[in-house]
């Protein structure tokens, strides 16, 4: 059954596939959308921060949310200190939806736009859906 | 090899057809199941395993038991299984296969089933039954596939087989050991908790897997032109009578300790199962009806006469088998908890989805069973034209 | 075969790449550091977490109610309003289902009657730990044993390991059985198991478990490895019982029953 005439090629499409998101994020900028800042919250701040700055916040805000998980939920450090110095308590729901309370309109269309749907509102939610 | 699957006769095609139909309705509930959640079976709070872990317990027996062709064949040097030891492989690669699909269908979050990988964890018994199994499967693809290779060229077998099918032996003792192990090292269900869960599950799986193993080659004779012999059959028969023996006096021992001992909580399940338990028992008739098809069987199988006919020894391996499901595929694990740990009782039953994605798992089982067997004797078959030619 | 040595070398090279190519991927990507992640100043802090219900001061059917709600109002546990999808954090069974084996039946009437409050017993050796195939229930440093539904596969071996039947299953989606969501914890999904966590998020704000809280003195909480907590005061100064102590478990979960001011 040795065939590499099929396998050769089939591992190559393989490769391809799997370091799709490598090289089509090759000096790309994230596309120009524009998720929504006004809200109540963002308003009211001095200084325009995010919890990290913007570029990172961007690029790595699912990586920093699953640290910030298994830092509360397993080891119990549920205070953030951040790359300035600055203390959040470290809570999807009370840190990040008290600023971005629009989630809609924040979250949503980013990922709208690129395609994921974050199963983390299965569980967590913002707060005007709280009613029921 | 795999094309031969693709050309047979009638018969073959309408038995596959069903299958598929029977695999798609399975998988229509499990879509339902998949979206709407673990609710619509009729698992609860208090009964969380029911039909599916319940059917993954017996036939990890089923998977175990091609050993008994094995160890004859291989160990002893029984030639007349050579014919028929391959069926047992491929028995083992079908029920296993059914098995990893039975605990994939009872997950709650199947999407991350991944997660019992990228966070290993060595002292849950979970986890090494999810290794021991997927190493089995394996081992029973290759050694089967290799062998039967090297049949179809007429030549001996690889010499990298041997020490494999050496290994399978082992390794067959330990995945039901290890599923046993799951159940009897729980502190808090008297029902499981009992040091001779491991053998009484290798003594039921011997009976049963070598009973459904002789009815499907019953079957093979009359459907094929492929005979495995009266003699393996006769063989076969002799196992599943000590087997089935030794399974019963393993059970006998398990209700003298209970109920000698007079140790309320040990005495609890049997007396639910058997006797119904503070006015509930939906499972009562179920258990005596395994009990007189155990008493049936036992009669068939060590009366030498109904032994040796075949008509009868059929008889006692279907009641051997079934009296097997039903205490395995259904009693074991639903009895393990009821009454539940505040010694209340909830019952359960499965519901129809749960039925049917059942049986959709057994027919994709019986559709690997199938395509694997057809692959077998057509090879045979083929063998046999050949040297008539000559 | 179809596999020879050759291909299986050619796979293994291809991992190799794969494994490779995430790594330069990782170090492409933007970084920030001195982040740290830390414990709250002002959050409670004990080397082990118990618990002490003083049974005697349950007196109402209000005063159940109260704790229990305050819980599962809290932590967005649902009600759908029967046994079989039950989900509960902290309920009430009567003696003889709370401590089966140990009842008789000349116990004083109100021993048998009484209801007993009923959570997870967040034991030194917990079984649901030992059995659990991913790590999603884990024992911390503090002795609470924690439930990580992000973890969590949903195959119930910790249900069936729970002497206490602690534990419960989303058989299906809890959202439409909570009467009104707390937006500052999340709810569950269907196919994840979840109990009480000795109100693990609460400790981390400096404060006491909703239960404790809400019992009016009721329910001790704190810290077992300090003899100068009231925990250990309480225990040093009642006879107290614990659940299914025989199985080695060790609950920290304590049960004071009383005497005659009951009667
Ligand atoms: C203190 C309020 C505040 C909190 C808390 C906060 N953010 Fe932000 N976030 C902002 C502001 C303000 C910006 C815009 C920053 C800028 O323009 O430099 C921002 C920007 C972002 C961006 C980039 C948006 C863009 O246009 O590229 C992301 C992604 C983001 N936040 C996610 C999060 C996540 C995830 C959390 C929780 C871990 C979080 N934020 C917590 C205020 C906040
Ligand atoms: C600037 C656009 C943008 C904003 C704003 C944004 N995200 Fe994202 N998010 C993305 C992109 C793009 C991905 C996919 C990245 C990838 O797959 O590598 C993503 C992925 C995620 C993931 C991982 C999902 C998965 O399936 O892997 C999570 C979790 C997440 N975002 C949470 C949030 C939350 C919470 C907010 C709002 C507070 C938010 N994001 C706001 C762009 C954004
Ligand atoms: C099964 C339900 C569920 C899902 C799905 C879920 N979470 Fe959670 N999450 C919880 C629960 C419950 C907690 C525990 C809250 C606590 O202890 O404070 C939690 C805690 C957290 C925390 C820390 C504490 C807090 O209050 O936020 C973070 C951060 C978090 N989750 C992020 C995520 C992200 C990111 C996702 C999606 C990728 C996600 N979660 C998906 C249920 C869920």
């Amino acid at each position: 059954m040795y065939d590499g005439g099929k396998i050769i090629p089939g591992l190559i499409i393989f490769l391809l596939i799997i370091t799709y998101p490598f090289y089509t994020n090759i000096g790309k900028p994230v596309a120009e959308i524009k998720p929504d800042l006004k809200t109540p919250e963002i308003e009211r701040l001095e200084v325009k921060e995010c919890v990290e700055p913007k570029a990172f916040m961007r690029a790595e805000h699912m990586k920093l949310l699953n640290e910030w998980r298994d830092s509360a939920v397993r080891d119990g450090n549920r205070v953030y200190i951040n790359s300035k110095g600055k203390n959040y308590q470290i809570s999807l729901q009370k840190t990040c939806l008290r600023c971005h309370s629009n989630r809609d309109k924040f979250c949503k269309v980013c990922h709208t736009y690129a395609g994921v749907k974050p199963y983390c509102w299965n569980c967590h939610f913002a707060k005007q859906e709280g009613k029921g | 090899m795999l094309e031969k699957a693709l050309s047979g006769s009638r018969r073959y095609w309408t038995w596959i057809i069903i299958l598929l139909i029977l695999i798609g309705i399975g998988f229509i509930n499990y879509l339902r199941q998949f979206k709407l959640g673990l609710g619509i079976t009729g698992m609860s709070r208090d009964v969380s395993w029911g039909f599916y872990i319940s059917q993954f317990t017996f036939l990890v027996g089923v998977a175990a038991s091609a050993v008994m062709l094995v160890i004859p064949y291989y160990l002893h040097n029984y030639k007349k299984f050579s014919k028929i030891v391959i069926l047992g492989e491929f028995l083992a690669v079908a029920s296993v296969t059914m098995c990893l699909l039975f605990i994939f269908v009872d997950m709650g979050q199947p999407m991350r089933i991944l997660n019992v990988i990228l966070h290993p964890t060595p002292n849950s018994i979970l986890f090494w039954d999810a290794l021991v199994l997927n190493g089995y499967l394996f081992l029973n693809i290759v050694i089967g596939w290799a062998t039967l290779h090297a049949e179809k060229k007429g030549i001996p077998p690889a010499p990298w087989v041997k020490p494999l099918i050496y290994i399978s032996i082992p390794w067959a003792i330990s995945i039901h050991t290890v599923t046993a192990f799951l159940y009897a090292g729980l502190p808090g269900r008297h029902f499981w908790l009992t040091a001779i869960m491991a053998a009484r599950f290798l003594a039921s799986a011997f009976a049963s897997g070598p009973a459904l193993l002789l009815i499907v080659a019953l079957l093979v004779r009359k459907y094929t032109k492929f005979d495995p012999g009266r003699e393996p059959i006769q063989a076969v028969g002799k196992i599943v009578t000590y087997a089935m023996i030794t399974n019963v006096f393993f059970f006998l021992l398990e209700i003298f300790t209970a109920f000698y001992s007079n140790i309320p909580g040990h005495k609890h399940s049997f007396e639910y199962l058997f006797a119904g338990y503070e006015g509930y028992g939906k499972l009562v008739p179920l258990m005596w009806l395994s009990i007189i098809l155990a008493i049936i069987s036992l009669i068939l199988l060590i009366n030498p006469g109904t032994r040796k006919n075949e008509k009868t020894l059929v008889i006692a391996a279907l009641a051997v088998f079934f009296s097997l499901w039903i205490d395995k595929g259904f009693g074991l694990v639903i009895g393990g908890f009821i009454p539940n740990p505040f010694e209340t009782v909830t019952e359960y039953w499965p519901t129809l989805p749960e039925t049917f994605i059942t049986i959709g798992v057994w027919a994709i089982g019986f559709l690997i069973l199938t395509i694997l067997y057809k692959v077998v004797i057509s090879v045979r078959e083929s063998i046999g034209n050949l040297e008539a030619e000559h | 075969m179809s596999l020879d040595r050759r291909e299986f070398l050619k796979l293994t090279g291809l991992f190799g790449l794969g494994i490779g190519v995430s790594g330069v991927n990782l170090l492409l990507r933007s970084r920030v550091d001195a982040r740290e992640f830390v414990t709250p100043s002002g959050s409670l802090i004990a080397k082990r977490w118990a618990m002490v219900v003083d049974i005697r001061k349950f007196r109402t059917a209000e005063d159940y109610k109260r704790v229990i709600d305050a819980c599962h109002s809290i932590h967005n546990v649902p009600d759908f309003g029967n046994k079989k999808d039950e989900v509960k954090w902290i309920w009430t069974e009567e003696f003889e289902h709370a401590f089966p084996g140990q009842q008789n039946r000349y116990l004083p009437e109100w021993v048998i009657e009484k209801p007993f409050l009923l959570l997870c017993n967040h034991c030194d050796h917990p079984p649901c730990v030992r059995v659990c195939p991913t790590k999603a229930t884990f024992k911390r440093k503090d002795g609470i044993v924690m439930q990580d539904p992000h973890r969590c596969i949903g195959c119930r071996f910790c249900m069936a390991a729970c002497p206490y039947g602690s534990r419960s299953f989303n058989w299906r989606d809890p959202r439409p059985f909570i009467k009104k969501r707390n937006p500052e914890y999340p709810t569950r999904q269907i196919g994840v198991v979840e109990k009480c966590t000795f109100c693990a998020e609460r400790l981390a704000q400096g404060l006491e478990p909703a239960c404790v809280e809400k019992s009016n003195g009721a329910i001790i909480f704190g810290d077992l490895a300090d003899p100068n907590s009231e925990v250990r005061r309480v225990l040093s100064n009642h006879y107290t019982i614990r659940r299914k102590p025989e199985l080695g478990t060790q609950p920290s979960v304590f049960y004071i029953i009383g005497g005659e001011e009951n009667a």
